[in-house]
């Protein structure tokens, strides 16, 4: 579900002061609601709801930290994680969610970064490739990439990692053509798949030995 | 992208209402069509409405049949047990289309509202009627070889859904709940609420403006149950369909009682063949009867310069779909 940690409908705003902060009033139509009761159900939705109109701040809940950056709306996630946050792990391919490079986990779901909206990814657990590794300890679809030499030029790498790791953890591994149709959103230019597919299947077959 | 705001809905009446005072406003769901659009200068709303905070997600057995909620993800859709179970065509039209990460983003409402895959119409550069009435299609005299060939018109031979859900939504009779900006639900038919492009290809659907996709609900049936998504493209996976097949059959001692039939990639509009379906009926489930189908339900097409190849494609597909549900 998407809406979990949004408010119900009809419920008022509780207090979020990352996200007040981020939404600038509409100049005006709050007092004019305020000003005239009567006013009819335009000018009072307007009054309740933020429109957010040129940069403002976003919090984004990143690798389990939370972080603020000062975002127009129209900031891709992909575009905040690389432009505004130095995090390049995360790759910019075809920008057009085609291609599968920008793969990141939005509450645990691979997403593409490219096709997300910042300000609306607010709120949600992100996890990119920078936060995959505990310390220096690889992440297990990591090691085995590296095992299986699962790349050639790198690019691609991050996203299939990020596409990887959920992947198994779908349960959509468990064979090698099972493997191959629901890593298919990930691709690679350099044709790494037969070695992409040892390092998945083998994770997999290990998460399903644990 | 062009520059625009953004502004959280909670309910669908807030919605179609910020639609009211913005209305070039775009409603903003999966974003996996609109953003896309938009990057390419397809699109250019001055602001945009998340309605990812209404309730509109849920996946539930109703007395009418299977209800979806608008905003539940292909994902969820495709593996949801119920759908697996009664509706095996509808969740194999989701397993087989885009890719697991638009998938888990792109909400059902939006995947009936993609925009046709037509090169021209991309191209900003090129003239488009569907773009840009008026201005011609390069499209009949170019490059077709993935367009349409049932339903065309002079002004435009574009697929215009060129996905895959709403091919299966239209052979089980999928009713859409649509929400209009006084807050007035209708219903609409699936196969009524896509338009033929004729004289007006810019206008794709029955969608007043800021008017909101709730739901839609698909009826139970044994034909239903027994029912298949069949799609050819020029990948294994990840690609648009050149053609497929969305059957249902009830067969009972060999005998076709109920057949069900559209076709997707080769209609201007996800193609019901009713004409293929008369055809089924009370025959026997043979190789013969299934190829008497296909050639009624592509009788009527009108092939481009390089698309004459789908007329027997769509045939053998649509064949073929019949042979997995009869089997």
């Amino acid at each position: 579900m998407q809406s979990d940690s949004l408010p119900a409908a009809n419920t008022p705003q509780p207090a979020d002061d990352s996200r007040r902060s981020f939404m600038k009033q509409a100049g005006g139509i709050l007092g004019f609601a305020l000003a005239v009761p009567l006013a009819g159900p335009a000018e009072a939705l307007a009054a309740r709801t933020q429109v957010a109109a040129g940069p403002g701040s976003v919090t984004l809940r990143l690798n389990g930290q939370p972080t603020t950056l000062t975002l127009e709306p129209r900031t891709t996630l992909l575009d905040a994680l690389r432009e505004h946050l130095d995090l390049t792990g995360t790759k910019k391919g075809c920008d057009h969610g085609q291609c599968g490079a920008c793969t990141v986990h939005v509450d645990g779901r691979r997403t593409l970064a490219c096709l997300t909206l910042a300000v609306a990814a607010q709120g949600k657990e992100i996890t990119t490739i920078e936060g995959l590794a505990t310390g220096s300890e690889l992440h297990p679809m990591q090691a085995a990439f590296l095992k299986h030499d699962g790349f050639q030029c790198g690019y691609c790498t991050p996203g299939q990692i990020m596409s990887a790791v959920a992947c198994v953890k779908e349960g959509h591994a468990s064979t090698d053509d099972q493997c191959r149709e629901w890593m298919s959103g990930n691709l690679c230019r350099c044709g790494a798949y037969p070695n992409i597919l040892a390092a998945v299947r083998e994770v997999a077959s290990q998460s399903a030995k644990g | 992208m062009n520059d625009f705001s953004y502004v959280q809905a909670a309910s669908a009446k807030e919605a179609t209402t910020l639609h009211k005072d913005t209305p070039a406003a775009a409603y903003y769901a999966g974003g996996t069509t609109l953003l896309d659009l938009m990057k390419s200068n397809l699109a250019a709303p001055p602001q945009l409405i998340d309605i990812n905070p209404l309730p509109l997600a849920t996946i539930e057995q109703t007395s009418e049949g299977l209800r979806i909620g608008a905003l539940a993800r292909m994902s969820d859709v495709g593996e949801h047990p119920l759908v697996v179970q009664g509706y095996p065509a509808v969740s194999q039209s989701l397993l087989l289309a885009a890719s697991p990460q638009l998938r888990n983003m792109a909400s059902i409402g939006g995947n009936l509202l993609q925009r046709t895959r037509c090169g021209y119409f991309r191209d900003a550069a090129f003239p488009c009627n569907k773009r840009v009435p008026g201005s011609g299609c390069p499209a009949i005299a170019g490059d077709n070889h993935n367009l349409a060939i049932l339903g065309v018109s002079e002004s435009c031979i574009a697929n215009a859904y060129p996905g895959d859900l709403a091919v299966a939504l239209a052979a089980l009779d999928a009713v859409l709940t649509l929400e209009n900006q006084k807050g007035k639900q209708r219903r609409v038919p699936i196969t009524e609420f896509y338009l033929l492009p004729g004289k007006t290809p810019q206008k794709e659907t029955v969608l007043e403006p800021g008017e909101l996709i709730v739901a839609v609900t698909i009826p139970a049936a044994a034909h239903a149950r027994q029912s298949t998504y069949l799609k050819v493209r020029e990948r294994a996976s990840y690609a648009y369909a050149l053609a497929s097949a969305a059957v249902g059959l009830d067969v009972q001692g060999g005998t076709i009682r109920a057949a069900r039939v559209a076709l997707g990639g080769v209609g201007a509009q996800p193609w019901r063949s009713r004409e293929a379906e008369k055809v089924l009926v009370g025959q026997p489930a043979s190789e013969a009867t299934f190829r008497a189908a296909a050639a009624a339900a592509l009788r009527g097409a009108r092939p481009q310069s390089e698309n004459a190849y789908k007329v027997e494609l769509a045939q053998n597909t649509l064949v073929r779909a019949l042979q997995q549900v009869a089997a």
